[in-house]
Protein backbone atom coordinates (compact mmCIF):
# COMPACT_ATOMS: atom_id res chain seq x y z
CA UNK A 1 0.00 0.00 0.00
CA UNK A 2 0.95 3.60 -0.85
CA UNK A 3 1.62 6.03 1.53
CA UNK A 4 -0.41 8.25 -0.15
CA UNK A 5 -3.03 5.73 0.19
CA UNK A 6 -2.46 5.31 3.84
CA UNK A 7 -3.21 8.97 4.43
CA UNK A 8 -6.01 9.11 2.28
CA UNK A 9 -7.92 6.46 4.02
CA UNK A 10 -6.93 7.35 7.57
CA UNK A 11 -8.18 10.96 6.73
CA UNK A 12 -11.62 9.46 5.29
CA UNK A 13 -12.03 8.11 8.73
CA UNK A 14 -11.07 10.67 10.32
CA UNK A 15 -13.53 12.99 8.33
CA UNK A 16 -16.51 10.43 8.97
CA UNK A 17 -15.90 10.74 12.94
CA UNK A 18 -15.73 14.87 12.52
CA UNK A 19 -18.91 14.82 10.08
CA UNK A 20 -20.64 12.53 12.32
CA UNK A 21 -19.99 14.51 15.15
CA UNK A 22 -20.41 17.73 13.38
CA UNK A 23 -24.23 16.93 12.42
CA UNK A 24 -24.62 14.85 15.96
CA UNK A 25 -22.96 17.23 18.38
CA UNK A 26 -23.27 14.28 21.07
CA UNK A 27 -20.62 14.46 22.61
CA UNK A 28 -18.25 18.30 22.16
CA UNK A 29 -21.64 20.00 23.07
CA UNK A 30 -21.52 17.60 26.13
CA UNK A 31 -17.86 18.12 26.77
CA UNK A 32 -17.56 22.18 26.29
CA UNK A 33 -20.00 21.97 28.71
CA UNK A 34 -18.70 20.50 31.01
CA UNK A 35 -15.44 22.16 30.90
CA UNK A 36 -16.62 25.64 31.22
CA UNK A 37 -18.77 25.11 33.99
CA UNK A 38 -15.91 23.60 35.75
CA UNK A 39 -13.92 26.08 34.85
CA UNK A 40 -16.70 28.94 36.03
CA UNK A 41 -17.32 26.69 39.31
CA UNK A 42 -13.86 26.79 40.32
CA UNK A 43 -13.20 31.03 39.88
CA UNK A 44 -16.03 31.47 42.25
CA UNK A 45 -15.10 28.58 44.70
CA UNK A 46 -12.11 29.80 45.22
CA UNK A 47 -11.03 33.95 45.30
CA UNK A 48 -7.10 33.34 44.83
CA UNK A 49 -4.53 36.02 44.23
CA UNK A 50 -2.96 36.77 40.54
CA UNK A 51 0.33 34.40 41.73
CA UNK A 52 -1.71 31.50 42.59
CA UNK A 53 -4.32 31.44 40.07
CA UNK A 54 -0.30 31.69 37.64
CA UNK A 55 0.58 28.68 39.66
CA UNK A 56 -2.11 26.46 39.60
CA UNK A 57 -3.39 27.60 36.10
CA UNK A 58 -1.55 24.73 34.29
CA UNK A 59 -3.03 21.86 36.83
CA UNK A 60 -6.85 23.44 36.82
CA UNK A 61 -6.49 23.77 32.43
CA UNK A 62 -5.41 19.91 31.89
CA UNK A 63 -7.40 18.52 35.03
CA UNK A 64 -10.40 20.07 32.74
CA UNK A 65 -8.93 19.03 29.83
CA UNK A 66 -8.49 15.48 31.01
CA UNK A 67 -12.12 15.23 32.59
CA UNK A 68 -13.95 16.96 29.47
CA UNK A 69 -11.68 14.78 27.46
CA UNK A 70 -12.90 11.56 28.35
CA UNK A 71 -16.48 12.19 26.95
CA UNK A 72 -15.14 12.66 23.66
CA UNK A 73 -12.96 9.64 24.22
CA UNK A 74 -15.43 7.38 25.78
CA UNK A 75 -17.07 7.87 22.32
CA UNK A 76 -14.93 6.96 20.12
CA UNK A 77 -15.20 3.61 19.21
CA UNK A 78 -18.51 3.29 21.06
CA UNK A 79 -20.26 5.17 17.94
CA UNK A 80 -18.85 2.24 15.84
CA UNK A 81 -21.40 -0.07 17.82
CA UNK A 82 -24.47 1.33 16.41
CA UNK A 83 -25.43 -0.37 13.36
CA UNK A 84 -22.19 -3.09 13.59
CA UNK A 85 -20.10 0.05 11.57
CA UNK A 86 -16.96 -1.34 13.52
CA UNK A 87 -17.41 -4.64 12.25
CA UNK A 88 -18.00 -2.87 8.79
CA UNK A 89 -14.68 -1.31 9.28
CA UNK A 90 -12.44 -4.67 10.37
CA UNK A 91 -13.75 -6.17 7.03
CA UNK A 92 -12.73 -3.47 5.10
CA UNK A 93 -8.99 -3.92 3.62
CA UNK A 94 -7.62 -0.82 6.08
CA UNK A 95 -5.45 -1.77 8.52
CA UNK A 96 -6.22 -1.63 12.61
CA UNK A 97 -3.53 1.40 12.55
CA UNK A 98 -5.21 3.44 9.84
CA UNK A 99 -8.40 3.17 12.25
CA UNK A 100 -6.31 3.84 15.43
CA UNK A 101 -4.88 7.18 13.96
CA UNK A 102 -7.97 8.65 12.10
CA UNK A 103 -9.67 8.34 15.25
CA UNK A 104 -6.78 9.77 17.01
CA UNK A 105 -7.32 12.67 14.58
CA UNK A 106 -10.71 13.46 14.80
CA UNK A 107 -10.57 13.23 18.48
CA UNK A 108 -7.50 15.72 18.38
CA UNK A 109 -9.27 18.22 16.47
CA UNK A 110 -12.67 17.85 18.71
CA UNK A 111 -10.25 18.28 21.71
CA UNK A 112 -8.07 21.16 20.84
CA UNK A 113 -11.28 22.71 19.50
CA UNK A 114 -13.01 22.23 22.94
CA UNK A 115 -9.26 23.66 24.66
CA UNK A 116 -9.77 26.48 22.06
CA UNK A 117 -12.60 28.02 23.68
CA UNK A 118 -11.68 27.01 27.13
CA UNK A 119 -8.82 29.13 27.15
CA UNK A 120 -9.86 32.76 26.49
CA UNK A 121 -12.95 32.07 29.08
CA UNK A 122 -10.07 30.96 31.43
CA UNK A 123 -8.25 34.13 30.95
CA UNK A 124 -11.28 36.25 31.53
CA UNK A 125 -12.58 34.40 34.62
CA UNK A 126 -9.24 34.14 36.00
CA UNK A 127 -7.71 37.53 34.74
CA UNK A 128 -5.05 35.65 33.51
CA UNK A 129 -2.87 36.89 30.18
CA UNK A 130 -2.51 33.63 28.48
CA UNK A 131 -1.13 34.98 25.29
CA UNK A 132 2.30 36.26 26.36
CA UNK A 133 3.80 32.86 24.52
CA UNK A 134 1.29 32.09 22.65
CA UNK A 135 3.56 29.83 20.08
CA UNK A 136 4.87 27.49 22.81
CA UNK A 137 1.56 27.07 24.46
CA UNK A 138 0.56 25.98 21.04
CA UNK A 139 3.24 23.23 20.87
CA UNK A 140 2.43 22.36 24.28
CA UNK A 141 -1.17 22.18 24.10
CA UNK A 142 -0.51 20.37 20.99
CA UNK A 143 1.65 18.02 22.29
CA UNK A 144 -0.64 17.02 26.06
CA UNK A 145 -3.47 16.82 23.73
CA UNK A 146 -2.21 14.32 21.37
CA UNK A 147 -1.14 12.45 24.79
CA UNK A 148 -4.75 12.05 26.32
CA UNK A 149 -5.52 11.42 22.40
CA UNK A 150 -3.62 9.01 22.02
CA UNK A 151 -3.99 6.85 25.36
CA UNK A 152 -7.69 7.89 25.35
CA UNK A 153 -8.33 6.39 21.93
CA UNK A 154 -6.44 3.01 22.90
CA UNK A 155 -8.34 2.14 25.98
CA UNK A 156 -11.58 3.53 24.19
CA UNK A 157 -10.81 0.13 21.39
CA UNK A 158 -10.41 -1.63 24.61
CA UNK A 159 -13.23 -1.00 26.81
CA UNK A 160 -15.53 -1.08 23.63
CA UNK A 161 -17.36 -4.14 24.13
CA UNK A 162 -17.12 -3.35 28.41
CA UNK A 163 -20.95 -2.58 29.53
CA UNK A 164 -19.24 -0.39 32.30
CA UNK A 165 -17.24 1.50 29.49
CA UNK A 166 -18.11 4.71 30.87
CA UNK A 167 -16.43 3.80 34.08
CA UNK A 168 -13.66 2.15 33.06
CA UNK A 169 -12.03 4.26 30.68
CA UNK A 170 -11.47 7.10 33.06
CA UNK A 171 -9.83 4.56 35.35
CA UNK A 172 -7.46 2.94 32.64
CA UNK A 173 -6.81 6.96 31.11
CA UNK A 174 -5.98 8.80 33.78
CA UNK A 175 -3.17 6.57 35.90
CA UNK A 176 -1.50 5.65 32.59
CA UNK A 177 -1.14 9.90 31.01
CA UNK A 178 0.12 10.92 34.77
CA UNK A 179 3.67 11.30 33.30
CA UNK A 180 2.02 13.43 29.72
CA UNK A 181 -0.03 15.19 32.53
CA UNK A 182 2.68 16.31 34.68
CA UNK A 183 4.57 17.65 31.91
CA UNK A 184 2.01 19.37 30.49
CA UNK A 185 1.08 21.08 33.74
CA UNK A 186 4.80 22.13 34.33
CA UNK A 187 4.84 23.66 30.94
CA UNK A 188 1.99 25.18 30.88
CA UNK A 189 2.08 27.02 34.07
CA UNK A 190 5.90 28.08 33.10
CA UNK A 191 4.22 29.59 30.07
CA UNK A 192 0.97 31.22 31.94
CA UNK A 193 3.89 33.30 33.49
CA UNK A 194 5.06 34.63 30.58
CA UNK A 195 8.73 32.87 30.90
CA UNK A 196 9.70 30.60 27.49
CA UNK A 197 10.35 27.24 28.95
CA UNK A 198 14.69 26.99 29.75
CA UNK A 199 16.49 24.21 30.22
CA UNK A 200 15.65 23.30 33.63
CA UNK A 201 12.05 22.68 32.09
CA UNK A 202 13.49 21.31 28.73
CA UNK A 203 12.99 17.46 30.46
CA UNK A 204 8.98 18.12 30.56
CA UNK A 205 8.95 18.74 27.23
CA UNK A 206 11.25 15.58 26.40
CA UNK A 207 9.07 14.00 28.37
CA UNK A 208 5.90 14.95 26.71
CA UNK A 209 7.30 14.04 23.20
CA UNK A 210 8.51 10.87 24.25
CA UNK A 211 5.27 10.00 25.54
CA UNK A 212 3.65 10.93 22.84
CA UNK A 213 5.95 9.01 20.14
CA UNK A 214 5.92 5.89 22.34
CA UNK A 215 2.25 5.42 22.99
CA UNK A 216 1.48 6.48 19.36
CA UNK A 217 3.60 3.41 18.15
CA UNK A 218 2.23 1.29 21.07
CA UNK A 219 -1.56 2.11 19.47
CA UNK A 220 -0.70 1.37 16.19
CA UNK A 221 1.18 -1.84 16.78
CA UNK A 222 -1.12 -3.19 19.53
CA UNK A 223 -4.77 -2.07 18.27
CA UNK A 224 -5.06 -4.95 15.94
CA UNK A 225 -4.84 -7.05 18.45
CA UNK A 226 -6.68 -5.18 20.85
CA UNK A 227 -9.69 -4.94 18.32
CA UNK A 228 -9.68 -8.90 16.82
CA UNK A 229 -8.10 -10.66 19.42
CA UNK B 1 -17.39 -10.51 -17.10
CA UNK B 2 -18.70 -14.46 -16.99
CA UNK B 3 -16.27 -16.89 -15.39
CA UNK B 4 -13.46 -13.95 -14.33
CA UNK B 5 -13.71 -15.40 -10.98
CA UNK B 6 -13.73 -19.01 -11.07
CA UNK B 7 -9.98 -19.06 -13.08
CA UNK B 8 -8.38 -20.09 -9.72
CA UNK B 9 -8.27 -23.16 -9.36
CA UNK B 10 -7.79 -22.58 -5.49
CA UNK B 11 -10.93 -22.91 -3.02
CA UNK B 12 -12.63 -19.80 -2.06
CA UNK B 13 -12.66 -21.30 1.48
CA UNK B 14 -10.97 -23.52 3.38
CA UNK B 15 -11.64 -24.44 6.90
CA UNK B 16 -9.69 -26.74 8.47
CA UNK B 17 -10.39 -28.14 12.28
CA UNK B 18 -11.88 -24.68 13.55
CA UNK B 19 -12.34 -24.54 17.43
CA UNK B 20 -13.62 -21.22 18.85
CA UNK B 21 -14.34 -20.99 22.35
CA UNK B 22 -16.48 -18.15 24.07
CA UNK B 23 -15.30 -19.16 27.91
CA UNK B 24 -15.28 -22.76 27.89
CA UNK B 25 -18.20 -22.72 25.83
CA UNK B 26 -17.23 -24.46 22.42
CA UNK B 27 -18.93 -22.43 19.60
CA UNK B 28 -17.15 -24.31 17.12
CA UNK B 29 -16.27 -28.01 17.36
CA UNK B 30 -13.53 -29.03 14.52
CA UNK B 31 -15.48 -27.51 11.53
CA UNK B 32 -14.05 -28.78 8.30
CA UNK B 33 -15.59 -26.57 4.66
CA UNK B 34 -14.68 -25.60 2.11
CA UNK B 35 -16.06 -23.48 -1.12
CA UNK B 36 -15.34 -24.02 -4.26
CA UNK B 37 -14.77 -20.93 -6.49
CA UNK B 38 -18.46 -19.72 -7.93
CA UNK B 39 -20.24 -21.53 -5.83
CA UNK B 40 -22.93 -20.75 -3.52
CA UNK B 41 -23.43 -22.87 0.18
CA UNK B 42 -26.14 -22.11 1.87
CA UNK B 43 -25.08 -22.41 5.89
CA UNK B 44 -27.97 -23.87 7.93
CA UNK B 45 -29.05 -23.87 11.62
CA UNK B 46 -30.80 -23.51 14.10
CA UNK B 47 -30.34 -20.29 16.38
CA UNK B 48 -27.15 -20.78 18.18
CA UNK B 49 -25.56 -23.60 16.23
CA UNK B 50 -22.10 -21.56 15.18
CA UNK B 51 -23.57 -19.95 11.36
CA UNK B 52 -22.57 -16.54 12.74
CA UNK B 53 -19.51 -17.39 14.79
CA UNK B 54 -18.13 -19.10 11.54
CA UNK B 55 -18.38 -16.66 9.06
CA UNK B 56 -17.39 -14.46 11.52
CA UNK B 57 -14.01 -15.86 11.53
CA UNK B 58 -14.26 -15.95 7.49
CA UNK B 59 -14.83 -12.62 7.49
CA UNK B 60 -11.06 -11.97 9.55
CA UNK B 61 -13.27 -10.50 11.96
CA UNK B 62 -12.58 -13.34 14.93
CA UNK B 63 -9.82 -15.36 15.03
CA UNK B 64 -10.06 -19.36 15.51
CA UNK B 65 -9.26 -20.75 18.86
CA UNK B 66 -8.06 -23.70 16.85
CA UNK B 67 -7.58 -24.77 13.22
CA UNK B 68 -6.83 -22.80 10.17
CA UNK B 69 -8.71 -20.86 7.67
CA UNK B 70 -7.91 -19.81 4.56
CA UNK B 71 -9.71 -17.21 1.92
CA UNK B 72 -8.81 -16.94 -1.68
CA UNK B 73 -5.72 -18.78 -0.52
CA UNK B 74 -4.91 -16.36 1.81
CA UNK B 75 -4.92 -15.70 5.90
CA UNK B 76 -8.64 -14.10 6.68
CA UNK B 77 -6.89 -10.93 8.19
CA UNK B 78 -4.79 -10.29 4.43
CA UNK B 79 -5.41 -7.21 2.87
CA UNK B 80 -5.96 -8.52 0.07
CA UNK B 81 -8.42 -11.02 1.00
CA UNK B 82 -10.06 -8.53 2.20
CA UNK B 83 -10.11 -6.05 -0.54
CA UNK B 84 -11.94 -9.11 -2.22
CA UNK B 85 -14.78 -10.06 0.60
CA UNK B 86 -18.17 -8.37 0.71
CA UNK B 87 -19.62 -8.58 3.92
CA UNK B 88 -23.03 -8.17 4.56
CA UNK B 89 -23.66 -9.06 8.96
CA UNK B 90 -26.86 -9.03 10.91
CA UNK B 91 -26.68 -5.11 11.23
CA UNK B 92 -26.33 -2.98 8.22
CA UNK B 93 -22.90 -1.24 8.71
CA UNK B 94 -23.57 2.13 7.35
CA UNK B 95 -23.68 5.49 9.16
CA UNK B 96 -26.81 6.68 10.64
CA UNK B 97 -25.35 10.64 10.47
CA UNK B 98 -24.04 10.05 7.17
CA UNK B 99 -25.93 10.23 4.22
CA UNK B 100 -26.34 7.54 1.29
CA UNK B 101 -23.43 8.73 -0.77
CA UNK B 102 -21.26 9.64 2.15
CA UNK B 103 -21.68 6.27 3.33
CA UNK B 104 -21.09 4.44 0.35
CA UNK B 105 -18.32 6.87 -1.05
CA UNK B 106 -16.44 6.68 2.53
CA UNK B 107 -16.36 2.34 1.87
CA UNK B 108 -15.35 3.15 -1.63
CA UNK B 109 -12.38 4.56 -0.42
CA UNK B 110 -11.59 2.28 2.29
CA UNK B 111 -12.05 -0.21 -0.28
CA UNK B 112 -9.49 1.39 -2.79
CA UNK B 113 -12.22 1.64 -5.42
CA UNK B 114 -10.25 4.17 -8.16
CA UNK B 115 -12.92 6.12 -8.55
CA UNK B 116 -15.50 6.43 -5.15
CA UNK B 117 -18.27 9.01 -6.22
CA UNK B 118 -19.06 6.93 -9.48
CA UNK B 119 -19.35 4.00 -8.06
CA UNK B 120 -21.03 5.33 -5.19
CA UNK B 121 -23.83 6.91 -7.52
CA UNK B 122 -23.80 3.90 -9.78
CA UNK B 123 -24.77 1.48 -6.30
CA UNK B 124 -26.97 4.12 -5.33
CA UNK B 125 -29.03 3.89 -8.95
CA UNK B 126 -28.86 -0.43 -9.03
CA UNK B 127 -30.49 0.01 -5.41
CA UNK B 128 -32.95 2.42 -6.34
CA UNK B 129 -31.76 4.93 -3.70
CA UNK B 130 -30.53 7.62 -5.95
CA UNK B 131 -33.58 9.78 -5.17
CA UNK B 132 -32.18 9.59 -1.31
CA UNK B 133 -28.74 9.83 -2.13
CA UNK B 134 -28.06 13.34 0.16
CA UNK B 135 -30.67 12.29 2.90
CA UNK B 136 -29.19 10.91 6.07
CA UNK B 137 -29.39 7.63 7.00
CA UNK B 138 -31.28 7.63 10.47
CA UNK B 139 -34.14 9.41 8.40
CA UNK B 140 -34.07 6.15 6.41
CA UNK B 141 -36.74 3.27 6.75
CA UNK B 142 -35.87 -0.17 7.21
CA UNK B 143 -36.08 -1.15 3.59
CA UNK B 144 -33.98 2.04 2.33
CA UNK B 145 -31.09 0.96 4.84
CA UNK B 146 -30.91 -2.54 4.04
CA UNK B 147 -30.64 -1.85 0.15
CA UNK B 148 -28.10 0.59 1.37
CA UNK B 149 -26.44 -2.06 2.86
CA UNK B 150 -26.61 -4.68 0.52
CA UNK B 151 -24.63 -1.90 -2.02
CA UNK B 152 -22.16 -0.99 0.88
CA UNK B 153 -21.09 -4.72 0.53
CA UNK B 154 -21.41 -4.95 -3.42
CA UNK B 155 -19.90 -2.13 -4.27
CA UNK B 156 -16.05 -2.86 -4.49
CA UNK B 157 -16.45 -5.88 -6.68
CA UNK B 158 -15.69 -8.89 -3.96
CA UNK B 159 -15.18 -12.70 -5.45
CA UNK B 160 -16.31 -13.78 -2.31
CA UNK B 161 -19.71 -12.61 -0.25
CA UNK B 162 -20.47 -13.39 3.31
CA UNK B 163 -23.95 -13.01 3.76
CA UNK B 164 -25.50 -13.13 7.43
CA UNK B 165 -29.29 -14.08 7.20
CA UNK B 166 -29.60 -11.62 4.35
CA UNK B 167 -32.84 -12.22 3.73
CA UNK B 168 -34.44 -11.29 7.68
CA UNK B 169 -36.65 -8.20 7.93
CA UNK B 170 -36.00 -7.47 4.57
CA UNK B 171 -38.72 -5.45 2.61
CA UNK B 172 -39.99 -7.26 -0.66
CA UNK B 173 -38.57 -4.65 -2.41
CA UNK B 174 -35.05 -5.08 -0.51
CA UNK B 175 -35.52 -8.84 -1.00
CA UNK B 176 -36.28 -8.12 -5.06
CA UNK B 177 -32.76 -6.36 -5.44
CA UNK B 178 -31.00 -8.56 -3.21
CA UNK B 179 -31.53 -11.61 -5.14
CA UNK B 180 -31.33 -9.68 -7.98
CA UNK B 181 -27.91 -9.01 -7.10
CA UNK B 182 -26.82 -12.50 -5.89
CA UNK B 183 -28.16 -14.29 -9.30
CA UNK B 184 -25.94 -11.30 -11.48
CA UNK B 185 -22.51 -12.71 -8.74
CA UNK B 186 -23.54 -16.50 -9.22
CA UNK B 187 -23.60 -15.78 -12.95
CA UNK B 188 -20.44 -13.70 -12.81
CA UNK B 189 -18.60 -16.87 -11.15
CA UNK B 190 -18.28 -15.04 -7.50
CA UNK B 191 -18.91 -17.05 -4.55
CA UNK B 192 -21.17 -16.64 -1.72
CA UNK B 193 -21.63 -18.13 1.58
CA UNK B 194 -24.83 -16.89 3.19
CA UNK B 195 -26.19 -18.45 6.69
CA UNK B 196 -29.91 -18.30 6.85
CA UNK B 197 -33.44 -19.32 8.41
CA UNK B 198 -35.35 -18.31 4.87
CA UNK B 199 -34.70 -22.05 3.29
CA UNK B 200 -36.45 -21.57 0.30
CA UNK B 201 -35.05 -18.27 -0.75
CA UNK B 202 -31.44 -19.76 0.14
CA UNK B 203 -31.56 -23.47 -0.93
CA UNK B 204 -33.32 -21.43 -4.56
CA UNK B 205 -29.78 -20.00 -4.85
CA UNK B 206 -27.28 -22.53 -3.25
CA UNK B 207 -25.20 -24.80 -5.42
CA UNK B 208 -24.15 -26.31 -2.00
CA UNK B 209 -25.59 -26.38 1.49
CA UNK B 210 -23.94 -27.27 4.87
CA UNK B 211 -25.58 -27.33 8.11
CA UNK B 212 -24.16 -26.94 11.69
CA UNK B 213 -25.70 -28.71 14.80
CA UNK B 214 -24.31 -27.34 17.99
CA UNK B 215 -20.98 -26.33 16.53
CA UNK B 216 -20.43 -29.25 14.47
CA UNK B 217 -20.87 -29.77 11.10
CA UNK B 218 -24.34 -32.21 10.67
CA UNK B 219 -24.26 -32.51 6.72
CA UNK B 220 -22.09 -30.91 3.87
CA UNK B 221 -23.08 -31.56 0.26
CA UNK B 222 -24.49 -29.99 -2.99
CA UNK B 223 -28.01 -28.86 -2.94
CA UNK B 224 -30.10 -31.41 -4.23
CA UNK B 225 -33.68 -31.34 -6.11
CA UNK B 226 -35.54 -33.29 -2.51
CA UNK B 227 -33.69 -29.89 -0.31
CA UNK B 228 -35.84 -27.84 -2.84
CA UNK B 229 -38.97 -29.74 -2.88
CA UNK B 230 -39.00 -30.27 1.28
CA UNK B 231 -37.14 -27.75 2.89
CA UNK B 232 -37.94 -29.21 6.37
CA UNK B 233 -35.94 -32.49 4.93
CA UNK B 234 -32.24 -31.73 6.04
CA UNK B 235 -33.47 -30.62 9.49
CA UNK B 236 -35.15 -34.10 9.96
CA UNK B 237 -32.47 -36.25 8.45
CA UNK B 238 -29.25 -34.43 9.72
CA UNK B 239 -30.35 -31.65 12.38
CA UNK B 240 -30.16 -32.64 15.75
CA UNK B 241 -33.04 -33.48 17.97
Amino acid sequence: MTAVLYARQTFAIAGKDLRSELRSKETVNASLSFALVILLLFSFAFDPSAETVRDISGGLLWLVFAFAGALILNRSFARELMNDCLDALLASPTSGSQLFLGKCIANFVLLMAVEAVCLPVFGIFYNVVWTRRIGWLTIVFALGTWALTVIGTMFSALTVNLRLRELMLPILVYPMMLPALMAAIQLTTVLMTGEAPGNENAIWLRLLVGFDIIFTILGVALVETVLIG
Amino acid sequence: MAERFRKDPMNAVDVQDVWKFYGDFPALRGIELNVERGACLALLGRNGAGKTTLLRIIAGLSRPGKGRVNVLGENARDKNTRRNIGVLGHSIGVYEELSALENLKLFARLYGVADPTRTALEWLERTGLTVVRDGLVREFSRGMRQRLAVARAFLHDPALLLLDEPFTALDDRAIGVLQSLLKQAQSEGRSIIMSTHQLREALELATDVALINRGKLGFRGPRTQEMLDDPGWLYRNYGDA
